[in-house]
């Protein structure tokens, strides 16, 4: 190409190209010019001048898309900043993330989503997507000014960290983003039923004495929104499906034919509320780890298709604010860093699925369902790509984390699937340390 | 430690009766008869823990365990502090782990600990050396009062195993009850639970107790009833519509007792709502032992005190007798 200087091509060589989005699983080259994929392919020669990357023995694979993060930047930048989330989503192997607008203050208006887009172009990590408020102040009460928000770089609306209770906001919502072509993303809990509980509900939670939060507080919230999903017509996207009612709401919406789209978290597709035994603040999360036969359905939900994606809502906090009681501590689990070993032990290992479906439900279904034009290694498109050890086990060490935050109930657990190396529009943004 | 030896030992701290082998429960209630003694004497005093320092760290109102824990502390010759602070540590603006340390630099011996949140026992105890008795955490457990609970009933009885006790009322948010359920049933009790569905947690029956819906079949059933307060609050939530309708249907009632199979002893940790759980001819009849349970609240701490200060339990007669360990 005319003017293409020296460094701007790259060769990745002698991979295990898997890309669900064409079809492909094997081994090919890679051929990327100016930040997009030119050529996929196997026996591609070395074009000149081009940099190249041995990739023999690594899975290359369209970047992840992470659709739910917290990055707490502005007002809560001890615990994440936009930098520190957008290095931290690199290292996980993400290319693209969204971000939740629960900050203090929340971003509701377009100078606040053009503040976190520009930041998160600063960070140089990975492509960094803000999801504006769906009402002011996140208070439930009066819609943003969504076409402004749009206007400025917002890709969703969502009062992520509560739900939009009022069924007639929610309503509206839905109909109103239709203009716009962006999907209301709706954190699915009834309140009075979740009735300030701190962990499922269930005999973990009488034994330990502890407030549980019910599944029919999501489920319901659940079959409310999809039902005004199916009047308006509007898209629904259901954050961090937990429980095995919910996937039958969900199930049923599928079959319906409606615009309704969910993701899941690596966490609820392993872990348990036993985990929680010990008052462990660490296993402190809404929606809160749930029993064994959830974890199977949304699971099973996951390999059907029922739910789409998976999403970390990766959600960093300071080590006093989880060192409390267990009331007083906050919600959320560290993500973005232990997505594709976790994601890898939930459903690879034991044979759930394969390596190559899970790269889809990480990459291409985000991209598909959002209308995203990465999550494809197709030539023309972003060369978002990763590199993945899936043999090699690792530990997972919080304080080598690129997050700014440590908490994750999983510290010293060990892994299977590595990212070795992250590429943002051709350029490398991570590489893994080689182990000694 | 042997397995054997391991039972006769408290550890370093009482959080919990939750997984606490029967045979240690047994040893605490028989460390805490010579104890009794000691509190019929017009000189109430041993010197077992002379020159140990206790706090008795309250973050929530109480008067009679505080009270309680208090007089088996003095009665035990040791020093002690009260601290009161109510509401959680959060708001007052310290933390509980920094209050933690504050106590570990002023190298205290014991920390009582009473706390509004589940777990905060616990909490406290992984993170400082000295040993912490849980005088009640959130709805989680309440050990002591349930260790002097089996041990009224002991006296009572003569026995705990094989006996069937129901504990009626709030469960939801009853840390009595919990360690109510955990101590009875290791030392072989069968145990139930009695209340409006919406005082009884889900996944209670994990636990091992048998949910009875009525209070009458709980009586029908049941050796022993251990009646707990409902509280005003229970009301203004909603988890019941009145606390006249409450009695109505779920109060233990001399009418309801006279219509048992047998004699059935009644238990209640107090403070009493007289007219809502339980009827005063009930409270203050031949059946209630609610008094011998305050008489035995303070033996019970005194045992478990001694028994966590490192006092071996047969030794407790000599320490009764005043003789330096």
């Amino acid at each position: 190409m005319s003017g293409a200087r020296r460094g701007d091509r790259l060769w990745i060589h002698g991979g295990r190209v898997v890309d669900p989005s064409q079809g492909l699983d094997g081994t090919a080259d890679l051929i990327i010019e100016r930040g997009r994929v030119a050529a996929i392919g196997p026996g591609l020669d070395r074009p000149e001048d081009a940099r190249s990357i041995d990739a023999s023995g690594l899975v290359v694979a369209p970047g992840f898309i992470d659709l739910h993060v917290h990055f707490r930047e502005p007002g809560g930048e001890h615990k994440e900043t936009i930098a520190t989330g957008a290095r931290a989503a690199v290292a996980g192997g993400f290319t693209t993330v969204w971000t939740m607008p629960n900050t203090d203050p929340p971003i509701d208006d377009p100078a606040a989503v053009g503040f976190v887009r520009t930041a998160g172009v600063a960070a140089c990590g990975a492509r960094v997507m803000p999801i504006g408020a769906a009402s002011i102040g996140m208070k439930g009460e009066q819609m943003t000014e969504i076409g402004e928000l749009v206007g400025a770089g917002a890709v969703a609306v969502s009062d992520d960290g509560a739900p939009v209770g009022n069924a007639g906001l929610m309503r509206r919502l839905l109909e109103y983003t239709q203009t716009f072509g962006i999907p209301v993303v709706q954190h699915s809990e009834v309140v009075e039923l979740a009735a300030g509980g701190v962990m499922n509900e269930g005999s973990v939670a009488t034994a330990l004495g502890l407030r549980g939060i019910p599944n029919v507080a999501e489920a319901a919230m659940i079959a409310r929104d999809a039902l005004l999903s199916e009047l308006t017509g509007g898209h629904l996207h259901v954050c961090h499906v937990s429980t095995r009612e919910s996937v039958e709401q969900l199930r049923l919406a599928r079959d319906k034919g409606l615009r309704v789209t969910s993701e899941v978290t690596p966490h609820h597709l392993l872990l348990t509320d036993e985990l929680v035994r010990g008052y462990n603040t660490e296993a402190k999360v809404n929606p809160p780890l749930r029993t064994a036969r959830d974890v199977e359905a949304v699971r099973q939900a996951l390999v059907d298709g029922v739910i789409d994606v998976i999403a970390t809502d990766h959600a960093p906090h300071h080590y006093e604010e989880k060192e409390r009681e267990f009331d007083d501590a906050p919600f959320g689990i560290n993500g973005l860093e232990t997505a594709f070993g976790l994601c890898m032990k939930a459903l690879v290992e034991p044979g759930h699925m394969s390596v190559a479906r899970l790269i889809d439900r990480m990459a291409c279904a985000p991209a598909r369902i959002m209308g995203l034009d990465s999550g494809t290694l197709r030539p023309g498109a972003p060369a978002d790509v990763v590199l993945l050890d899936p043999e090699e086990i690792w530990t997972v060490e919080p304080e080598r984390f690129a997050s700014r935050s440590r908490n994750t109930p999983i510290a010293g657990w060990r892994l299977p699937g590595r990212v070795r190396r992250t590429l943002v529009g051709g350029e490398t943004r991570y590489e893994a340390e080689e182990e000694r | 430690m042997t397995a054997a030896a391991e039972a006769r030992s408290l550890g370093k701290d009482l959080t919990g009766l939750e997984g606490m082998p029967g045979e240690t429960i047994r040893m605490i209630l028989d460390t805490a008869e010579p104890f009794k003694e000691i509190s019929e004497r017009p000189i109430k005093k041993v010197p077992v823990l002379r020159g140990k320092t206790i706090v008795n760290l309250f973050f929530e109102p109480s008067t009679r365990t505080r009270i309680s824990f208090e007089f088996a502390e003095k009665r035990l010759g040791a020093d002690t502090v009260n601290i009161s602070s109510v509401g959680s540590s959060v708001s007052k603006g310290e933390t509980l782990v920094d209050t933690a340390r504050n106590l570990e630099a002023m190298r205290i011996d014991m920390v009582v600990i009473r706390h509004g949140s589940s777990g905060a026992a616990r909490f406290l105890a992984d993170r400082i050396p000295s040993n912490v008795i849980n005088a009640g955490d959130g709805r989680h457990e309440h050990p002591t009062q349930a260790l002097l609970d089996m041990l009224t009933i002991r006296d009572r009885l003569g026995k705990i195993e094989g006996l069937r006790v129901c504990v009626v009322g709030d469960i939801v948010h009853s840390r009595v009850a919990r360690s109510n359920i955990f101590g009875l049933r290791a030392l072989g009790a069968e145990v139930g639970v009695c209340g409006p569905r919406s005082l009884v947690p889900v996944g209670i029956e994990d636990l091992g107790v048998t949910v009875f819906p009525h209070v009458e079949e709980a009586i029908e059933w049941a050796d022993v009833l251990n009646v707990l307060r409902l509280q005003l609050e229970r009301m203004n939530a909603g988890y019941v519509p009145s606390l006249r309708e409450y009695n109505r249907v779920f109060g233990v009632t001399r009418a309801r007792l006279e219509r048992a199979p047998r004699e059935v002893v009644v238990l209640h940790p107090g403070p009493m709502n007289r007219g809502v759980e339980i009827d005063s001819d009930v409270a203050d009849g031949p059946q209630s032992v609610i008094l011998p349970q305050v008489t035995n609240g303070v033996a019970v701490r005194m045992a478990v005190l001694y028994l966590l200060a490192g006092g071996r339990p047969e030794l407790a007669e000599d320490a009764k007798r005043g003789e330096e360990r």
